[in-house]
Formats: structure tokens, sequence, C-alpha cells
């Protein structure tokens, strides 16, 4: 964090740091440069069987020469080691990620705690569904939640993240048209959408066809009509979309496109704007996913676990994948719960057993949590929150140098560009980006959505108060009055990070990933 | 109501007046009338957290879970001890809770983890490349056959039955966006059956699927299978349980181009299925079709040493519709998971362990292979895991086992119908001689007691 500042003052940050900071002058380690032969952390149980040499067990030439080389390293020397290396990383525990398109709300700890129940975290995903009753009464609440969440009648849980999700919803739409002996090759998306939407678009076999963006930021209609047609299988949107706009034609867009007869695919990143105001399904969609790493609370791990449970809309359903949590009344009369793998008509299996089903405890804890109103107050926060940290940055110097992209409103995020910074100032987003790091904040979502030039995409969600926002409107304002003083500032920035600007060029083209051992 | 804001009323009323509008509705005019919701939504109202301890705590106690009874499940997860040390590394808020680390200056940790967990894989599998993880396993399996297709430029995938029944179907499931055809080769004797497969293979086929040890528990011989894959220039895919390659020939000594797998036995707890972590290696000329998250080493402008995600014009963020694949978010924090108890294992220890599941699986199969009633499905070498078939209804055996504290393993019947009335038996480090003792006596009675008895049915039926 900077420093104390005088009120009404800028705060300030370190430029230069003499003979680098305690932890830069650390030069970084690996537990495999840690170890020493014969040493060990590992005391497992005492063989109690017949101690037969493996080669009569297992023929010699399916064995293993030597064994793999693997750190000889004790236990107080792991724990030392990861420690330190965790201090190298930044987190949203202690400091404000305004990450567009990512959500990074507080990630509560009673979640932490109900899924390390060993009822939770101790069940064998091959136990029968008849001794598994908890786990699959908890999966049918979180679906019958997230039902009425996004307004659509059926959950499947099993996608792993929002882009499994995504690839799911494309199967289920492939096997819809295939069912009715159509066949319909073309995917539109904005060319404001994630990249993963394409991706997952080409992995499902589809054609990508980009949909121009008009000039209030939402889906162009005259070029949405001029693509929509016979070959159209499905439209994927986000919305509010990736410039946090929330697209007021979509009622005309849903139409557009299931007249066209093709499917309506919702990305529920950006889900956290309108819980409990308005529903995708209520706006025509037929397929949704749903980041429960993003608005349902799932820590985000440095990279994931996450998890994409979809809702679909009836005609959807019959191809959901296997296997489906039911609830039938049982033979004493309360409710039973059991998997349904008698689905015909179903795309089949995405992943093995039933999901991420440790996220599922934690966002349904979440749920439990908030309620129904709760839910919606967070999107209204998160909301308030957006609008008010644009309004701040919007009066200072970012309403020269990064102004908004599209003029307009947002919702829960919103997207500047830095193009005057870069233009007037000669300094870059990704140089605001990394000077924002010693200044101790995580940048925003950078060089995204693409249409943006200099984009910095800003998400605040509702868990930050408004003197961070606040905190964080100051550094922004004192990075841009360093630059019109000396732009050199930022572009040689971050100064006091665990390490400086990283040599990504020349990892990528003498790729190094692994340790050299033996 | 647990909400997590901090906002006050004064808060808001600054905050709108700042913004310039009158009200918090405002905000929501771009929605149009007809869509807002005009409604609560129907859930219950928000609970204190002592109540949504009390609720969750009451449906964990519906679950017959690891600790409440001796299991022997396995097919896929294992209930393996995992050190202390792993929880109380990952709990750390600087594991937990940061983004992706894109932002490389102040995510050194998460990379540097990375790229540690790469380097464990490589020496598991004997593979040059392995990326930052994947899901889990049979998603994994998929995704190789994305990185095949992409290779060869062919469509046609062989599959040995021996490959679990989830990354059987998972393949399927993708192999309709991929186009392509899935071929299935039949086991003999409880391992893949070589001729059936060197048949099956042609030049029309991008890649071969193997999975060592089998579902069944037997070790294949990888290398005797993979020659007729190499002569028709086929991939050899390997899906490997990371635990039996402690004393396993690793995939990239017997013929693998990519060896992939659940990680969950690797420091993940078992948590009905997930999260968990998928592991992906390669050989090095694939290194620029992996999927997914790669950590590289590289220096900073002063010359410090520093890590970063490499490779990234594979991923989606940059190259869209061409991205090797679609994945975004995966599974790191699991498999900083799996590096931590693999480093707690160490050399020596990992070595140990796959030889007391080796011995403890030998004498298993022994005792319960003496069993009137119960026979082994082959004589094929195991590691962890094998199958036996019973002569008695399944599921009536496992609802008697159940009864007196112990999960005898996993009816096998459905994914394979061949052998009806099958059970495969898993063991871990957790599972002692006394355990197998007891197993080998409750599993025997209880199929005394069904033995014969007319109407058999599969153990999924639902509590009554």
């Amino acid at each position: 964090m900077s420093e104390e500042a005088a009120p009404g003052a800028l705060p300030t940050a370190p430029t230069s740091v003499d003979g680098g900071t305690p932890m830069q002058r650390d030069r970084a380690t690996t537990i495999f440069e840690h170890s020493v032969e014969g040493r060990r952390a590992a005391v497992l149980p005492q063989c109690d069987v017949p101690e037969t040499p493996l080669e009569e067990l297992i023929p010699k030439r399916l064995l293993r020469e030597a064994p793999a080389e693997l750190p000889e390293i004790a236990e107080p020397e792991i724990v030392r080691h990861y420690n330190r290396i965790s201090r190298r990383n930044f987190d949203l525990d202690t400091c404000f990620y305004p990450l567009g398109s990512c959500t990074m709300k507080h990630n509560p700890r009673l979640n932490e705690k109900v899924a390390a129940l060993p009822g939770h975290a101790r069940l064998h995903p091959a136990q029968e569904p008849k001794r598994a009753q908890g786990a699959l009464e908890l999966m049918w609440r979180l679906s019958e939640a997230l039902s009425e969440i996004c307004g659509l009648p059926h959950v499947s849980l099993q996608p792993s993240a929002g882009s499994h999700g995504e690839l799911a919803g494309l199967l289920l739409t492939r096997a819809y048209h295939a069912d009715r002996g159509e066949e319909r090759m073309r995917v539109l998306t904005p060319d404001t959408a994630h990249g993963t939407n394409p991706a997952s678009v080409t992995m499902a076999g589809y054609e990508v066809v980009k949909v121009a963006t008009d000039e209030r930021g939402g889906v162009d209609l005259d070029d949405l009509r001029s693509k929509a047609d016979e070959r159209t299988a499905c439209l994927m949107l986000t919305n509010p979309n990736t410039l946090g706009l929330f697209d007021e034609n979509i009622t005309e867009i849903s139409s557009i496109i299931h007249e066209a007869g093709g499917t309506l695919y919702y990305d529920g990143a950006n889900l956290n704007a309108i819980m409990g105001r308005s529903r995708p399904g209520d706006m025509g969609f037929d397929i949704v996913h749903v980041n429960l790493h993003k608005t349902f609370s799932q820590p985000h791990g440095g990279g994931g676990p996450g998890a994409g449970p979809i809702a679909v809309s009836e005609r959807i359903e019959p191809y959901l994948p296997r296997p489906q949590v039911i609830r039938r009344e049982s033979a004493n009369g309360g409710p039973a719960f059991d998997l349904d793998f008698d689905r015909p008509k179903s795309i089949g299996r995405l992943r093995g057993f039933q999901g991420n089903f440790g996220v599922f405890v934690r966002s349904y804890a979440y749920i439990l949590s908030l309620g129904g109103d709760g839910l919606k107050e967070a999107s209204e926060t998160a909301v308030l929150n957006a609008n008010h940290l644009l309004a701040k940055l919007g009066e200072g110097r970012a309403g020269r140098y990064a102004p908004i992209a599209f003029d307009r409103r947002p919702m829960h995020e919103f997207v500047l560009s830095g193009a005057p910074a870069k233009k007037e100032l000669g300094v870059k987003t990704l140089d605001i980006a990394k000077r924002l790091l010693d200044y101790g904040f995580h940048p925003p979502t950078v060089y995204f959505p693409l249409l943006v030039d200099e984009a910095l995409m800003i998400e605040p969600t509702e868990t930050e108060t408004r003197e961070t926002l606040d905190a964080f409107t100051d550094a922004v304002e004192a990075i841009l009055a360093e630059a019109e003083d000396d732009p050199e500032v930022a572009r040689q920035a971050p100064y006091t990070t665990p390490v400086r600007r990283l040599d990504e060029v020349g990892a990528s083209r003498r790729p190094v990933i692994r340790q050299p051992l033996g | 109501m647990s909400r997590y804001t901090s906002g006050t009323d004064a808060d808001r009323r600054e905050m709108l007046e700042t913004i310039g509008a009158e009200s918090v509705d405002e905000l929501f005019a771009d929605i149009p009338e007809e869509l807002r919701l005009g409604r609560p939504l129907e859930l219950r109202d928000g609970l204190s957290e002592l109540e949504v301890l009390d609720e969750l705590s009451r449906l964990a106690a519906k679950n017959a879970h690891a600790d409440a009874e001796t299991s022997f499940l396995g097919a896929g997860m294992y209930d393996h001890h995992v050190p202390a040390i792993v929880d109380a590394i990952i709990s750390r808020s600087e594991f937990l809770t940061p983004y992706t680390p894109y932002q490389p200056e102040i995510s050194q940790g998460g990379l540097q983890a990375m790229f540690e967990f790469q380097t464990a894989m490589s020496e598991l599998t004997g593979l040059p490349v392995s990326n930052a993880a994947l899901y889990e396993g049979p998603s994994a399996v998929a995704s190789a056959a994305y990185l095949a297709i992409g290779a060869t430029g062919r469509r046609r995938l062989v599959v040995s039955r021996g490959l679990g029944p989830h990354s059987r179907e998972s393949l399927a499931t993708y192999s309709v966006g991929y186009g392509s055809e899935v071929i299935e080769v039949g086991l003999d004797r409880g391992l893949t059956d070589a001729a059936a497969l060197a048949e099956a293979i042609d030049e029309e086929t991008a890649a071969v699927f193997l999975q060592q040890p089998n579902f069944l528990g037997a070790v294949e011989d990888v290398e005797a299978l993979a020659a007729a894959a190499k002569e028709k220039g086929a991939l050899v895919i390997v899906s490997c349980d990371p635990v039996a390659l402690s004393v396993l020939k690793p995939p990239g000594e017997t013929g693998a181009d990519l060896a992939v797998g659940e990680g969950q036995p690797l420091g993940n707890r078992l948590d009905y299925g997930g999260p968990s972590f998928g592991f992906f290696c390669a050989t090095e000329e694939h290194i620029r079709r992996m999927p997914g998250r790669i950590a590289g080493e590289t220096t900073d402008v002063d010359g410090r040493r520093g890590f970063v995600l490499t490779l990234q014009t594979r991923e989606q963020h940059i190259r869209r519709e061409k991205a090797t694949n679609n994945i975004c978010t995966a599974q790191a924090l699991n498999a900083l998971a799996g590096i931590i108890h693999l480093s707690w294992l160490g050399k020596q220890g990992f070595v140990e362990l796959g030889e007391l599941l080796v011995r403890r699986t030998a004498y298993a199969r022994e005792r319960l292979g003496a069993v009137d009633g119960i026979e082994l499905i082959n004589d094929a070498p195991v590691v962890r895991e094998f199958a036996v078939k019973l002569e008695a209804p399944v599921g009536d055996v496992l609802d008697r086992c159940a009864a007196e504290g112990i999960a005898a393993g996993y009816p096998i019947g459905r994914d394979y119908p061949e052998y009806e009335n099958g059970l495969l038996v898993a063991l871990t480090e957790r599972r002692s001689r006394a355990d197998i003792d007891r197993l080998a006596e409750v599993l025997g009675a209880a199929v005394a007691e069904f033995r014969g008895s007319e109407q058999p049915r599969l153990a999924e039926g639902v509590a009554s």
C-alpha cells in the first residue's frame, strides 16, 4: 500500500528501491533446488503383508528402472518453502482486485469450513446414491436455486468452469438441431465476446461468425439481421456485455435469433450485475452458464478450481449431460435423491463423476447466507460501486486521459480507453497497470475487449468499501499526475514487486518449462 | 443474514450523489421494463453463519463418507492420506484467493508452484512437457484427442475398453464437436486385446487411447500395444494413475506421445468427485499444441530469476477461435496440492507408497480369490486395484457389506455388462491388512448368504 498522505494530497509510491527490496534480493529457488539426498518428510505405515519382491508381482520390464526425481526434503523445509513463495503472490484477502469480467468478490471462510466437513470432503464419488443422499440433496437444491436465479427450468451442474459450460451449451445446441434434422454450422459471437466463446465454438465443430458492435456498445442489429439465417446454430452473448453495458435490444436480438431457428446462449461471466433484477431466461436465452467462482464466491485459487453449471430451457432439457440429479418420493413418503443415467437423448458426459462438488458446497452455502434479497442487494451494490468508481475516476485526470469507451451508464463493470494517455502522455495502458502494482492495487483487466483501444476493464464488486474505491481512484490520479511530469516513471514500473517486468518474449521463444534434474 | 458488504445508507446516498442518480433503481434503467423481475427471487431468506453451518452439517451427515466406513472404493479416485501440510498451505490467502497469474510481477508464488508441478509431472510420466493442469481426468483424455486430431489431421480414435468408462464417454461427447469417430477395442482376459487393437488402427487413425493400469486394475504392456500405432503414424495416448507411476515404467519410456490423467490421488480430497485436477504431458514436438496454461522460467529487467505464463499464443484469450483448447479457469490450487503432496512423499516415500500398494493389493487379491463364490476376473499384474466376480447379486452383497461398515468396492456391471456382478476393489495406504482380512470375511459371508438368489440388481437404487 502507498504511504499515508495528508488529506487531499495524492498518494505516492517509490520510483526506485536502492539495492532492491528484501524480497527482490532473495533469489527464487524451487523445491527441487532444496533437495538433499537422503532427506525425507513422509513416514508411511509399516508393510503388514508379505514383502514379496516387486518383480515377482509385476514383470520387471513393466517396472520403472529409476525412481522419479522428486525432491528429498524434510517437512519443515517444505512448509517454509511454500510459505515463502506464497508471499510472492498478491491476493484478494489482502488487497483490491478491480479485475473486469472476473468478479473478484470476497471469499467467505464459512464456505471453506462447510466444504471441509468430512461428510462432504471425504465422500467418495462412487458411493452409491442411497448412501450419498446429503450430497445429492445439496446438488438438487443448488440446481433449484440457480434455476430460479437464471429463470430457466433445468440445470446441469457437471461443467467444470465457464468454458466447459460453453462447450456443453454448444454441444446441446448441436444435439437439439440434429434431433430436428437440421444442420446448422455457424455460431454468432459479438466482437466484444470473451476469448473462450470463439475457442469453444471451434471445439464444438462450428464456424465463428462475428457480429459488430453498434455505437452505443450493444449488438449491431442490422449486422445481426444480415447474419442470422438458416445456417445459424446459436448466438453467444454476455448481458451486460464485456463493456459492462446492458443491451436494451435484447428482446429484439432474441426474436431475430429464434426466428432464424437458432439458440441463444448466455455467457454468465457477468451475472453478478443482475441477480434478482432480471433473468436470462426471461430475456429469451435458452442456455446459460454460471461461473460459481465468480458470482457465487468460490475462491479463484490462483487459476481454479471453478465450476460452470448450465441452466437451460424446456426444449434443451432432453439433451443435458448424464447423469442428472433427480428427486423422487421414496417408499416411506420422504424425498429421495438419485442419479439418473437413463437419458437417451443426452449429449453424454463432459467429465468424470458428478462435477466439482466441493465448489457446489461453497456456492450453496453462499446462496443460503445471502438469500434472495441478499443476492439482489449484492448485484445492486456491485452496480452502485462500479458507477461510483467511474464517476470518481471521471472527475480527475482519468476523465481526460482514460475516458469511458462508450459513454453510457454501466452496470457492474466499465471499460476505459487509455488511448489519450498513450497519445498525450506517452504512457500505455500496460504502464498504468504496472504502476498500479507499486500502489498496492491489482490492475484492471487490460487490452480487453479488443474493440476498445488501450482498454482498461474495471469491476469493483459489491464487497469493496467506498474508501477502497476512493483510494484506487487516488492511485490512478497519482499515476497520471506522475506521467504528466515524467512518463518514464510508469514506463519502467513496477519498482517494488518481488520481481519487475519479466522477459515474456524470451520465455516463449526458448521455453524453459521444467527444472532440469539428475 | 450474511451479506459481505459494507455500504451503509449514508454511503449509498453519497455514492448516488457522486454518480448523479436519484436511486439505485435508476442504475438499472437500461433493463427494459418487461424484463425486470418485479418480484423477489423465490429463495429462502438469508441465514446467519451458524444457521448455514447447521444446515450444511445436516446434509453432510446424510453421506456415508470414508471415515464413517472402511472404503475399498476406487474407479478413478482414491482415499489416500492427504498430509496435514497440504491443507495448511493451500488454505493460505496467498494461494487460495488470487486470480490467474496474468500479472507475473505479483504472482511469482503461483507461477513458481506451477513450474514445480510441471517438473514433477514430467518426472512421473517421463515426458518433457507438462502443462499446469486441466479440469480433471476424463476431460483431459478428451483434450488429448483434440491435440491428436490437430497434430495428425486425422479423425479416427481407437480406444481400448480398458480406458475408464467416464473417459470413454467424455471422448464420445467431445467427438461430436471434433467430427471424430471412436472405435472401441475389447479386452481379452482383462487386458487390451493386442491383435484386435493392431487391426483397428489404420492410416486414418489419429490416436490410440490406453489406460495404465486399466480400469480393471491390470497393468498393460503399453510398449507392445504402442508398436502398432507407431507403425501407422497414430499418436499413443496413455491415461494413467499418477500414484501407480511410482513403480511402473513411465509412459514416456513405453512409447506414449501424451500422458494424461486424473490427479486426485495426489494431494486432493475425495470431495464426491471434484474439484481435483487433470494432468497433461507430451513429447517436445507437441509443446505448441498443448492445452491450458504453462509456466516458464525467465528473467526480469534487472536480471532476477522469475516465472511467467508462457506460450500464451496457444490460448483462447489471445488466439480465440484458433486456440489449441478453450480452457480458461482450470485447477491451479488443486495442482498446488499435488506438488506439495509429492514433495512430502519425496523420492523415496513415493516409491515406498507404490510398493506398499502393490504388496497389499497382491495380498488382498489372494485373500479374496480364495473365498468361495468370489472369482478373480484375470491374473494380470495389478498395482492398487483388481476386479473380481461374485457368484451372488452384487447389489445385495454391497448392501450387506455396507451394513457391516464396509464399502466393498465399485460394481462394474453397469459399465461392463460382460462382468455382471463384477466388483472393483481398490487399496490405499489407509487400508491395513486387518481391513483386508475383514473385507474378505464380510464379503465372503455376504456372497454365501445371497449366492444363487433369484433377482440380481445393480447397486444404484435409492433409499426407500
